[in-house]
């Protein structure tokens, strides 16, 4: 051993060194929120809770053309069709099974007319399964709750889609 | 016999008395080491029960209460229940001996300091019974090395308390106490403060010494078959041994209750608030180094307290002796 490492040995120069460093940290910011009462910060290409968006008119996206069904890696979603009085394609059942989803995003970057899309919810857990069983119903109702965030989010992604 | 009752009802009373402060400020002390982690870390630490959290102890007593006891079919029950029963006790009956002021004693003995080292002593009783009864390899191993890290560092706390004791020449509580009145010895014997302060750390299992607990090697010591309100009690005696700790330390080297300079706007402060002061203080050094050191490897531990601490507080005994001797100044006791 050197003289100074014996001279730091004994003396416990590191020791009090990181302690003064301790104290300095003490007083930082926190680098954590107090979760659910703040949030962190979430990027518009967010992959959360999938919802079914309508036109500003109030008419389904969705054409029913199953690309998402197709590529789901999962085959987490289940689409079934007909066809309306006025001759449009329109989907009778729209399902998803939440807990087959992966999220990883396949079904919005497929949709040719931008009506699946995953927002920037993660907050959805339930109590049991069965609630997880996401059905047409549920998912336009999410669009019509998140569409404003949806929207901004789909126009701030735009440039590097 | 009304006597008798009235005497009994006098001393329950005084010990009710001395138990729920320490009961108190042990929840306070916890809640205490993990705010001052989380901050040295930048985490917020506990801060959702009561004000800035500090409930969050009760709430998580509340908890083990409610928790279901399980006694492992093949452990010794008799002596796994006694265990933390032990520990606990023996961390709380220490205190009657701790003056916080020059009156506020429970029991004035003038033994007062072989007495907390003997109940300091005993207290590893506790958990070598914990990991021998709970009768798994993990505790066992855990009880084991406890055993080893208290008794070997016991040696080096009783010789640097035999180095305050010759500066007194007393084993009064108090009495050591009043004689730090002209110098707190943290000064002259301030190496020595710095060994007892470490080996306290050794003797309370607190990292970088917490061996017997280590959760990456032992999942939790000696106490992994305990859950419940035994294993709140082997952790309130844990932290009831770290304040004691703490309250020898500025007993035997910070002057326990004198303040700072007895001045004028300074000596106005209550004696026990000093204490407290001085207690917090070092219980704020043991937290604050927990938050920054890494675990010894065992092999080091043993040479740290036998190969340095041991010599060179026998040496420095040796020194202080001599030094006392030779300016005429060992104390003249009644003996």
């Amino acid at each position: 051993m050197t003289l100074s490492r014996i001279f730091k040995t004994i003396f416990l120069v590191e020791f009090i060194k990181g302690l003064l460093m301790a104290i300095k940290e003490m007083f930082k910011k926190s680098k954590t929120v107090n979760y659910p009462f703040e949030k962190g910060p979430i990027s518009p290409r967010m992959r959360g809770e999938h919802a079914l968006r309508r036109y500003p008119n109030g008419e389904e996206r969705c054409i029913a053309c199953k690309l998402c069904e197709a590529v789901c890696p999962a085959q987490a979603i289940t689409i079934e069709s007909t066809e309306r009085a006025d001759g449009s394609r329109k989907t009778t059942r729209y399902d998803i099974d939440m807990l087959k989803c992966i999220y990883c995003g396949l079904c919005q970057e497929s949709c040719p007319v931008e009506a699946i899309v995953q927002g920037p919810n993660f907050e959805f857990a339930t109590e049991t399964r069965e609630e997880l069983y996401y059905n047409k119903e549920k998912l336009l109702d999410n669009g019509d709750r998140w569409e404003s965030v949806l929207a901004k989010n789909i126009k701030l992604d735009k440039p590097y889609r | 016999m009304m006597d008798y009752l009235q005497i009994l009802g006098n001393e329950v009373y005084k010990i009710l008395f001395l138990l729920v402060p320490i009961l108190v400020s042990v929840a306070m002390i916890v809640w205490l080491d993990r705010r001052v982690w989380g901050l040295v870390q930048k985490r917020k630490g506990p801060n959702v029960v009561g004000p800035f959290g500090l409930l969050q102890t009760l709430a998580d007593a509340l908890k083990y209460i409610f928790k279901e006891i399980i006694i492992p079919a093949s452990a010794n029950k008799v002596v796994f229940i006694l265990a933390p029963i032990v520990t606990m006790t023996l961390a709380l009956v220490a205190w009657a001996v701790i003056p916080m002021s020059e009156e506020l004693v429970l029991s004035d003995i003038n033994v007062g300091v072989l007495y907390l080292f003997a109940v300091s002593s005993l207290g590893v009783y506790g958990i070598i019974m914990g990991g021998w009864a709970s009768n798994s390899k993990y505790p066992f191993l855990g009880a084991i090395r406890s055993a080893a890290q208290m008794v070997s560092y016991e040696v080096s706390i009783g010789i640097i308390i035999i180095n305050v004791l010759l500066c007194v020449g007393s084993l009064n509580l108090k009495d050591i106490v009043l004689a730090q009145q002209e110098l707190w010895y943290v000064i002259p014997l301030f190496p020595m403060f710095v060994i007892f302060f470490i080996s306290a750390l050794a003797e309370t299992n607190r990292p970088p010494f917490d061996l017997p607990e280590a959760e990456a090697e032992l999942v939790a010591g000696y106490q992994t078959e305990y859950s419940g309100m035994m294993y709140a009690m082997f952790w309130l005696g844990e932290y009831a041994n770290i304040l004691l700790m703490c309250a020898m330390g500025s007993i035997l080297f910070l002057g326990g209750w004198l303040p700072i300079i007895d001045i004028y706007p300074i000596n106005i402060i209550p004696a026990p608030v000093w204490m407290i002061l001085k207690i917090l203080f070092l219980f704020f050094l043991f937290a604050l180094i927990k938050a920054i050191v890494p675990r010894y490897r065992y092999d080091q531990l043993m040479r740290l307290g036998w190969k340095i601490f041991l010599p060179f507080s026998l040496v420095y005994l040796v020194l202080t002796a001599s030094f006392l001797f030779y300016f005429d100044k060992l104390p003249k006791g009644n003996f």
